[in-house]
């Protein structure tokens, strides 16, 4: 109970933060939840559409992204841990690597988002309008839900860099390593949706 | 404002004047923030409602079109609901009480506290901006797939409503944080006061109810913007799934506006009753309860909506569940007055009316719960006289109750009472001469959000609008009354109500870290042994 009045006294809470992070990813996860809920129950609506277009959709590309994901989360928590043992530089380059890996899914996102539009298949186009109405259903989800998911990795890149740059100028060491900690968290649920957005929307069907 | 001693309300900080409020992260100074900003979107919606009021007062156009009626609808709802009623109690009595009745220096993420009243202003802001390009015509709701396709300005309304889910999420996270983290030593859960443990259970609906709210928004946005399809049947999409995610925040929203009401009025009746609460721990579980079944009933919006007879079963049964937990509350309310020594104050008058009119909106719920009477009362008056008397008859009396009683503690000077008992004889007269008549109106088959009505139902609209002047006269004299007395009032002492929990041992108003030493607690809240002596 002493703890309180050392919380208060200097200003620093490293399981407060912890709880705070911990809450926000719980909104990020009731965030998705919609969509996925969309999902399930637009599929039990049209199964054999829903399962055309699941299959038509990249799945060597998803895996790839998905190993590329999962090795990003690697390295971020790798990150941590080289800060926690003191070497900063070390840290500075895994965190390098992760965002890195982050570009190469959104690459990899950008040609598969591109192979679609080139068949004319995007939110609002002629070419949707034509399929059957599972479909269509189908790539607004798909679209939605997975721009959605590429902002997140987007805004994790984003929070990366400054803590890359935290790490470098020494402001993230092994005494104070919270701010590194839970933006790894973050990655790590941008990793953990994607890790549920690709069976559901490349395997089943 | 004259000041003395060591108060919140010195400026000591990095800034002057108007910046020293805005930039600053002192949890009392944002709950102040807070109350300014909300109260005047408060008069704005007022003006609203009462505008809507006067166009019955003939038949036909009055002072507007069907159109205008329509937006003006709409924007009341936004308003009261999202600007008010929702962030009112956590973000302006949560703000400035919690921490001090946990024993807290502040909250534990000062800057994400101020964060959220900055998104609150940009929410507020936006919603300015469609106001001006044209509002809106959809209702508070923005069912699809009308809210697709008409050609009001409604993307930019629902990114205000999904900027404000930000703030309100924030302020959740730092509620649960602190509550877990910062408790003075001796403050145990089952000592935490009543109010506590409201703003608790409510800081959770906000954390887990507000994202599905905001990806439906934005799924909207997406629907206007890029034509995804989701909601939109032409397209394949399905308008009943929005109608559910929409519910599944919207009906858990209602228990964000109402758990911290409750909250107040458990403060308020011991105190003024110099009794400790009749069944603490019942009410404190009932809150939990409410917060877990409340989210189990979203479906009871969605009677008529075409789903299937099983689900509506369901969701009428939990419906009648939730009444359980709420009953609890009452009878135990009624209860801690039985025997105890009541001194009437302005506050225990305005909880008294909450809970009768809270009554009434709760039993009134019940009937709408049951699948046949809902056929029959759906989307009538009925429905708006109910909610009427749960939002503003209880969350909003509780809130009047709450101003009244710690507003000697914020600013540090009483009211006069005289005025002030009159304005809450005012306001509860007002408000039941405004929508009683509508629970009959409904019940003779008056559809809600249309402007005209047919000649039979012309004396009780004429009763019901009568009512909205005495209400806002009420609401005047109120506020009238407590505005001087925030600049001229008497001086009030550190407890003027002999409150026994930790915000009445402070100073009023209260000093800049709330505490010199954090307080060692040894007993419940509501324990008046030392009062006595």
């Amino acid at each position: 109970m002493n703890e309180t009045t050392h919380i208060t006294a200097r200003h620093r809470d490293y399981t407060g933060s912890k709880i705070g992070m911990w809450l926000f990813l719980v909104t990020e996860l009731c965030l998705f939840f919609g969509p996925v809920l969309l999902f399930a129950m637009n599929d039990i609506k049209y199964p054999t559409e829903f399962h055309a277009a699941s299959g038509a959709l990249d799945r060597t590309l998803g895996t790839l992204n998905t190993v590329i994901l999962l090795t990003s989360s690697l390295t971020a928590a790798l990150s941590v841990a080289s800060v926690r043992r003191g070497n900063n530089s070390l840290a500075v380059f895994l965190l390098m690597m992760t965002i890195a890996l982050g570009g190469v899914f959104l690459f990899n996102k950008y040609f598969e988002w591109g192979e679609k539009i080139a068949h004319g298949i995007y939110p609002g186009s002629p070419g949707l309008a034509k399929l059957s109405a599972g479909e269509a259903v189908f790539y607004g989800l798909y679209f939605f839900t997975t721009g959605l998911h590429a902002l997140h990795v987007l805004a994790g890149m984003a929070l990366l860099s400054v803590m890359s740059v935290l790490t470098a100028a020494g402001k993230v060491d092994k005494n104070d390593f919270i701010k590194l900690e839970n933006s790894a968290l973050y990655w790590h649920l941008v990793d953990i949706v994607w890790i549920y957005l690709f069976p559901l929307f490349y395997l089943i069907s | 404002m004259e000041i003395t001693g060591n108060s919140y309300l010195q400026n000591e900080g990095r800034y002057n004047g108007i910046f020293s409020w805005i930039f600053s992260t002192d949890h009392k100074r944002i709950g102040i923030l807070y109350l300014v900003s909300i109260l005047s979107f408060f008069a704005a919606g007022v003006s609203l409602g009462f505008l809507m009021r006067l166009e019955f007062l003939t038949r036909g156009a009055t002072i507007m079109e069907a159109a205008t009626y329509n937006s003006v609808f709409t924007l009341h709802g936004v308003i009261m609901i999202f600007f008010f009623i929702i962030p009112v109690t956590p973000s302006v009595f949560g703000n400035f009480f919690l921490p001090i009745l946990i024993g807290a220096k502040d909250v534990s993420f000062p800057k994400l506290n101020l964060l959220s009243w900055w998104f609150y202003l940009a929410g507020a802001a936006l919603a300015l901006l469609s106001l001006v390009l044209g509002p809106a015509d959809t209702g508070w709701t923005f069912y699809a797939p009308y809210s697709l396709r008409t050609g009001t300005y409604v993307s930019i309304a629902v990114f205000a409503v999904f900027i404000l889910g930000f703030s309100s999420i924030l302020t959740g996270i730092n509620f649960v944080t602190t509550v877990h983290r910062l408790r003075a030593p001796g403050m145990t859960f089952w000592r935490m006061p009543l109010f506590v443990w409201a703003i608790y259970a409510t800081a959770w609906i906000q954390i887990i109810a507000t994202p599905i709210l905001g990806v439906n928004l934005l799924l909207v946005i997406a629907e206007r913007v890029f034509g995804i399809g989701v909601f939109d049947p032409a397209k394949g999409g399905d308008p009943i799934l929005y109608q559910h995610l929409f519910w599944i925040y919207s009906h858990p929203a209602v228990y964000i506006m109402i758990l911290p009401g409750m909250g107040i009025i458990s403060e308020v009746l011991p105190v003024f009753a110099r009794k400790v609460v009749f069944g603490y721990r019942a009410i404190a579980y009932s809150t939990i309860g409410i917060a877990a079944v409340g989210s189990l009933v979203w479906g009871h919006h969605m009677f008529v909506s075409g789903y299937s007879y099983t689900a509506g079963v369901i969701f009428s049964m939990f419906t009648f569940l939730v009444a359980i937990p709420s009953a609890i509350k009452v009878f135990n309310w009624v209860g801690t007055l039985y025997k105890g020594s009541i001194e009437g104050g302005t506050p225990f008058l305005f909880a008294l009316a909450f809970i009768f009119l809270f009554s009434i909106g709760g039993l009134t719920g019940l009937i709408l719960g049951a699948l046949s009477l809902n056929v029959h009362l759906h989307d009538t008056y009925f429905v708006v006289s109910h909610f009427h008397y749960i939002k503003f008859g209880g969350a909003g009396f509780a809130f009047f109750a709450g101003l009244h009683y710690w507003s000697p503690k914020m600013f540090g000077r009483l009211y006069n009472k005289k005025t002030a008992n009159w304005s809450c004889l005012i306001l509860f007269s007002g408000f039941n001469m405004l929508f009683f008549p509508m629970l009959i109106l409904g019940m003779e088959g008056m559809p809600r959000r249309y402007y005209d009505y047919l000649p039979q139902y012309a004396n009780l609209h004429l009763i019901s609008i009568v009512g909205s002047w005495v209400l806002v006269s009420g609401l005047i004299i109120m506020f009238a009354n407590l505005i001087y007395s925030v600049f001229k009032g008497e001086r009030a002492g550190a407890n003027p109500w002999g409150g026994a929990t930790l915000e009445w041992q402070v100073p009023s108003p209260p000093p800049k870290e709330n505490f010199e030493t954090i307080p060692e607690v040894s007993r419940g809240p509501y324990d008046f042994t030392d009062l006595r002596k």
